[in-house]
């Protein structure tokens, strides 16, 4: 336990002492920061129509607001999880300190489980930042805390599935750059994979679509938690630290 | 205290280290010598735990590489060809990183990198990144690094790889000192590295020892003399080792093994001497047959002839970045 923390602390530090969070942040801070202006701008809007045309059905904060941006936010992750990802063993590989790792007397697992961790931190950095803005709902209205605090958990969950895939393909290079390059098509085409089961009805067209990331985050945007969503996601972080895992243990044997 | 019985390790189809075996005593400096190439950094990279063997095995203070890799790490430090460091670390942070990696308890974290730091000379560019250090400090960095948990068995790949001669100095000595407490086993492709630091040195090439002994008995024995093999019927091998011995120029008889009445002998000469003739007529006159007789230590001379041509090449090369 302590060296998946000393491991994880490490990544963090080293997270924080390039650019690469705060450029993270501050471009996860401008893109939430105009999700957020649009939404609330819009919702503005309608509220003002409607009370003109003098009809006032309820306006639902949380359906209107919260959730559009939550699904924003899912679809953000895809494009941002690589650019967390990629170094992680990437970078130790061509640094020759992958060598450190393996010689010290840690489990793979522990460096596989602290390397995920830190990154899934960063990602909750990121998340902090929407909290902020969020903030002045709560602020200024009063939008329901549950089903936000579902699409959290969901984003989380999301974050943790793609980044243990991420973490996987950074195993097998030494260069950032590819691992960056395909954990983002990997992300773009867990999204896409969806489209497909629009309008395909045939038995790998429903597959597929059960292999869409974004499907399932849907209901959490909502705040229902699905326990086959769940599944879903905790498989594919159990899947990513498996391959992960593996893919450490043939580094042995081949390096 | 490290122990390596017929180890081999195949990637593909290349044979990296093949078949061999050497025991280390505690507390020895043990020099690996050998050509780049000739599965030095294979041999570490097995004792460490990097990588599994294809076959053969490997204990390290009586704990087998494969079956207990953690108690074997715990008691490893291991300075790999290029230091493992991290650039955007500072040092002190980056030895903190690797005392708690290494298990060392909290409360003696800061204690133990401050000693560390000391016995390496790291102590001034302790607030500095890593990234801005000097090659000569990223090697001391790297030797503390090894150090920290203060392991029983220290592996040093290349130490003074790429150093200037002061700091090759500097880092040697730093090696002496520190052996009593630790046994050591170092890789160089440079011979007077050897004959400056080590105890014990094995020489291999293309993956097979061929030969383990002292420095002084080693040295010696590079200079100018050679050995034979020796093979006779028609008596016991006590007696054919005793007439062998009586041959003048003769320094040592060996013997190899024996089947069916045949046996074999490897027979050293005193420096300049050749003693094949003599060999032949002495076996003949007492009435033996001689099977064979063929130098054996060739391949001794060009693994030497081939490490002498690297150094100079070195040196060539070292001149040359002066200028």
């Amino acid at each position: 336990m302590m060296n998946i923390w000393t491991i994880s602390r490490k990544e963090l530090k080293s997270y924080f002492a390039s650019p690469i969070a705060y450029l993270l942040l501050a471009m996860y801070a401008v893109i939430f920061g105009f999700f957020f202006w649009n939404a609330v701008g819009y919702f503005v809007n309608i509220s003002m129509q409607s009370t003109m045309m003098g009809r006032s059905f309820p306006m639902d904060v949380n359906e209107m607001i919260i959730r559009p941006l939550l699904m924003n936010t899912s679809v953000v992750g895809l494009f941002l999880i690589p650019l967390i990802s990629m170094r992680l063993f990437a970078e130790e590989k061509r640094q020759g300190t992958i060598e450190l790792l393996m010689t010290s007397p840690v489990r793979d697992m522990e460096v596989i489980l602290g390397k995920w961790l830190a990154a899934l931190i960063l990602y909750a950095c990121l998340l902090g930042i929407s909290l902020l803005n969020m903030g002045f709902l709560f602020a200024y209205g009063k939008p329901d805390w549950r089903p936000m605090l579902v699409g959290y958990l969901g984003l989380i969950l999301q974050a943790g599935g793609l980044l243990a895939v991420g973490t996987f393909i950074s195993t097998t290079t030494r260069n950032q750059i590819i691992a960056g390059a395909v954990t983002f098509g990997a992300c773009l085409l867990l999204w896409v994979f969806d489209w497909v089961a629009g309008y395909e009805t045939a038995t790998w067209a429903t597959v597929m679509g059960y292999m869409s990331v974004v499907r399932h985050y849907e209901p959490f945007s909502k705040g229902v938690i699905d326990t086959k969503d769940a599944v879903y996601f905790l498989s594919l972080i159990f899947l990513g630290i498996f391959l992960t895992s593996r893919s450490l243990e043939s580094l042995r044997w081949r390096a | 205290m490290i122990s390596v019985q017929n180890l081999t390790k195949r990637y593909d189809r290349n044979v990296a280290v093949n078949e061999i075996s050497f025991e280390v005593a505690k507390g020895q400096i043990v020099g690996f010598l050998g050509p780049n190439g000739a599965g030095k950094t294979t041999t570490m990279r097995i004792l460490t735990c990097f990588m599994p063997p294809t076959s053969g095995r490997a204990s390290v203070a009586g704990f087998d590489v494969l079956d207990q890799p953690l108690e074997v790490k715990r008691r490893i430090g291991y300075l790999p060809e290029t230091p493992p460091l991290y650039p955007e670390m500072e040092v002190h942070e980056y030895l903190a990183f690797v005392a708690r990696l290494k298990g060392i308890p909290h409360a003696d974290v800061s204690r133990r990198v401050a000693e560390v730091s000391e016995r390496c000379a790291v102590t001034d560019v302790s607030r500095k990144l890593i990234s801005k250090l000097s090659k000569g400090y990223r090697q001391r960095v790297g030797l503390a690094q090894a150090i920290l948990h203060n392991p029983d068995v220290l592996i040093l790949d290349e130490p003074t790889a790429g150093l200037d001669p002061k700091q090759i100095h500097e880092t040697r000595q730093l090696i002496r000192s520190l052996a009593g407490e630790h046994t050591i086993i170092l890789s160089t492709h440079i011979l007077p590295e050897v004959e400056q630091t080590c105890d014990h040195v094995i020489i291999i090439s293309k993956g097979k020892i061929v030969a383990q002994d002292t420095v002084e008995n080693l040295t010696s024995r590079l200079r100018g003399q050679e050995a034979v093999l020796v093979e006779v019927t028609g008596a016991g091998a006590d007696d054919i080792r005793g007439a062998l011995s009586g041959v003048p120029g003769v320094a040592r008889v060996v013997h190899r093994d024996s089947r069916n009445g045949l046996h074999s002998f490897e027979v050293e000469s005193a420096p300049g001497q050749n003693v094949r003739a003599l060999l032949a007529r002495r076996v003949v006159e007492s009435g033996w047959s001689l099977h064979e007789l063929r130098p054996v230590a060739m391949s001794l001379e060009e693994v030497f002839l081939e490490l002498t041509a690297s150094e100079k090449a070195a040196e060539a090369d070292g001149k040359g970045g002066r200028q």
